[in-house]
């Protein structure tokens, strides 16, 4: 009972299988209940009519053995009908005998038919005598006593316990025989219910096994039943795909019209400051530069940052060589070191470096770390990019002279945090943030330490494939 | 240097366009992809400065058929988006590099110089005065049979004083245009690198001048 209201609590998930199985045990029962129901009414109705046939022949043939006599009656106990009444089983018999009303030979008190029969044909009743329900046959036959016409009336009474028994029995072995049915169907039934259901479990692995910019409408061969999903499944990934691509459009367009006109304020501004000697005009217009300096490099690491987050949730890692990614972050980054006097030297890059991971997050990482130690290497200072393996990882490790860490440096990967010892630097303090997520991402590491000597170390820990 | 600037706001290309002639280099401007094909089939450039969206198309689209016509003139992409995707996506067209918007000057120039230095022979960069040939893409300082190494900031301040030579210019000036705006630099920061090109310069027949209260100025001995 509890686990049927649990089945039909509308809050619970539906499980169309538990479903299926249920309904079909529900109306399997119900069938059970109803065959021994029906085969022991039919079984009854079959002994009974038979005992009928028995009773009838019997009490005709007592009437017909009844011979009108001068003495009055002769009657003559047909052995024959006796004997297949025993026949029937262990059942006992009784009769009586009456002329015109009064009793003449047998049990006095055995129950009369409630009409009295006349004609030929014996009437047939139930009734309860002695303790045990009885089958009674009456039949009347007209008679010549003292030369009066009298009915002689025939009764005839046989108990039908084994009858019954037989009827049950019947009914019994018609109820297990469906329930051994039942426990046959069942796991085919189970079966049937998983065969139906496969073309659903198949849809949705064609649907999850997808990649998160895979929006093509899906073409998997489905059942008709199964075509109205499909067909609201691809006219949702439709509506997606277009919304996706008016907000790639829109962030495009709003970015080119920020971006074009923050350009232009900031090359002015640089013009104007090459055309002024007056220093607090210098002052201004140097605060102003910064200003959209970092607030250009803020958005990229927030979107950053919202990009690596967005990859993380749909991470499909691809088998690629982190030396060359290694190669081309170098590559974008050293004309940035150079700005500053600051050499880069990369060892350990002409070697292939398998691993799984996700080439876009990868790169912002990788970008990241080499941006910070270029942010904050000494003057005319010295980076080195190394790229290593052991047990099971690659370690690529970026070690600058500069300043080092003034805090502990796990505080620093918090979203916004800053170091304390870089007031004169401007950053957002969401880099190593991010650097954290991916390497978390990858089943990775990434640590930062003060080398032994001047400077920092940074330490990417990615398992090789 | 020539440069091809394709941008279509006016305003930023005219204030790009004077940024890159202080620096000393000859900017042609084209508004659209039509005067940029145009451009370049009048004139030979070094480098082209190429934004991506431009009225009459995309600026990746211009790149590929360019790279599929086999011109190769350097490319450096400017991109208003920051998503490491059009990034990549400009290489994967066949840009050099790209710089985003809004840029410092500095690593445009920065970026401009590896661009070229990779494409190794394309330019001629070398440039003579008094007795020394300087060559910016090598980074190097020749005199007579002798070539000495220039680190960065040297060739910076070497390219800005060459560019106008006999011109003054204030130590504000120098280290606007030779430090990222990002640092916190005293006026003094300067003097480190005067010095070391004037030892740089021993005996090449020019000498950087000190003018007290004003500046520096390259002259011929």
């Amino acid at each position: 009972m509890n686990a049927l209201a649990r089945l039909l609590d509308p809050s619970r998930t539906i499980s169309l299988r538990r479903r299926l199985v249920w309904q079909f045990l529900v109306l399997s029962a119900l069938l059970v209940v109803g065959l021994f129901l029906t085969v022991g009414w039919v079984a009854d109705r079959a002994s009974r009519a038979s005992q009928d046939a028995v009773l009838g022949a019997a009490v005709t043939a007592i009437a017909d053995g009844i011979r009108s006599v001068d003495e009055g009656l002769e009657l003559e106990l047909p052995y024959a009908t006796f004997s297949m009444l025993s026949a029937m089983g262990e059942e006992r018999i009784f009769y009586a005998l009456s002329v015109g009303g009064r009793m003449l030979t047998g049990y006095e008190d055995l129950p009369q038919p409630a009409s009295h029969p006349d004609g030929l044909q014996p009437v047939f009743w139930n009734a309860r005598y002695r303790g045990a329900d009885l089958r009674l046959a009456a039949v009347t036959r007209q008679m010549l006593v003292d030369n009066r016409s009298e009915p002689v009336v025939v009764s005839l009474g046989q108990t039908r316990l084994g009858q019954a028994a037989i009827a049950r029995d019947t009914a019994r072995s018609a109820a297990w025989a469906a329930l051994a049915f039942l426990v046959l169907a069942l796991p085919v039934a189970l079966l049937a219910a998983q065969a139906v259901l496969s073309p659903i479990r198949s849809l949705a692995d064609v649907v999850g096994r997808r990649g998160p910019r895979d929006l093509r409408p899906v073409r998997h061969h489905t059942p008709r039943e199964l075509a109205p999903l499909l067909r609201a499944l691809n006219g949702l990934i439709g509506r997606l795909r277009a919304s996706l691509e008016l907000a790639e459009t829109f962030i495009f367009e709003a970015a080119h019209r920020i971006r074009t006109p923050l350009s232009l304020v900031r090359t002015e501004a640089e013009l104007a400051l090459s055309e002024t000697t007056d220093p607090a005009t210098r002052v201004r217009l140097r605060r102003m530069v910064r200003a959209i300096g970092e607030s250009s490099r803020s958005a990229n690491q927030i979107l950053d940052h919202a990009m690596v987050l967005y990859r993380t949730d749909q991470f499909a890692a691809a088998a690629l060589d982190l030396s060359n990614l290694v190669r081309a972050v170098v590559r974008a980054v050293r004309p940035l070191a150079d700005m500053r006097d600051i050499r880069i030297v990369a060892r350990g890059t002409d070697l292939p470096c398998p691993i799984q991971g996700d080439e876009r997050m990868l790169e912002i990482a990788l970008r990241n770390i080499l941006d910070n130690a270029v942010k904050y290497a000494a003057p005319d200072g010295l980076i080195e990019v190394e790229l290593t393996r052991s047990d099971g990882f690659a370690v690529f490790a970026v070690l600058d002279d500069g300043r080092g860490l003034s805090d502990d440096s796990l505080a620093l990967m918090g979203r916004f945090r800053r170091g304390g010892n870089v007031g004169d630097t401007s950053g957002s303090g969401l880099g190593l943030t991010i650097v954290t997520e991916v390497a978390s991402a990858h089943r990775g590491r990434f640590a930062l330490s003060n080398r032994k000597t001047e400077g920092t170390c940074a330490l990417l820990h990615l398992p090789l494939r | 240097m020539r440069f091809l600037l394709v941008e279509d706001s006016e305003d930023l290309a005219r204030a790009v366009a004077s940024r890159l002639a202080m620096e000393g280099h000859g900017v042609d401007h084209a508004p659209t992809l039509a005067d940029a094909r145009h451009f370049l089939e009048t004139a030979p450039y070094d480098l082209i400065l190429l934004d991506i969206s431009l009225p009459d198309g995309d600026g990746r689209d211009f790149l590929a058929r360019e790279r599929a016509a086999r011109r190769d003139t350097p490319v450096i992409m400017m991109t208003a988006s920051a998503s490491v995707s059009d990034r990549v996506s400009t290489l994967d067209q066949g840009a050099d590099d790209y710089i985003t918007k809004p840029f410092d000057f500095g690593e445009l120039q920065a970026r401009c110089r590896a661009v070229l230095r990779r494409r190794d022979g394309a330019v001629d960069s070398r440039r003579h005065f008094a007795g020394f040939v300087f060559d910016s893409l090598a980074a190097t300082l020749s005199v007579g049979d002798e070539t000495r190494e220039l680190r960065a900031r040297e060739l910076r301040l070497l390219e800005i004083l060459l560019s106008r030579p006999g011109q003054a210019y204030s130590k504000a000036h120098l280290i606007d245009r030779l430090f990222s705006f990002d640092e916190e630099v005293s006026d003094n920061a300067i003097e480190v690198y005067v010095g070391r090109l004037r030892r740089k310069l021993d005996g090449s027949g020019a000498r950087l001048e000190t003018l007290r209260g004003v500046g520096y100025r390259l002259i011929p001995e």
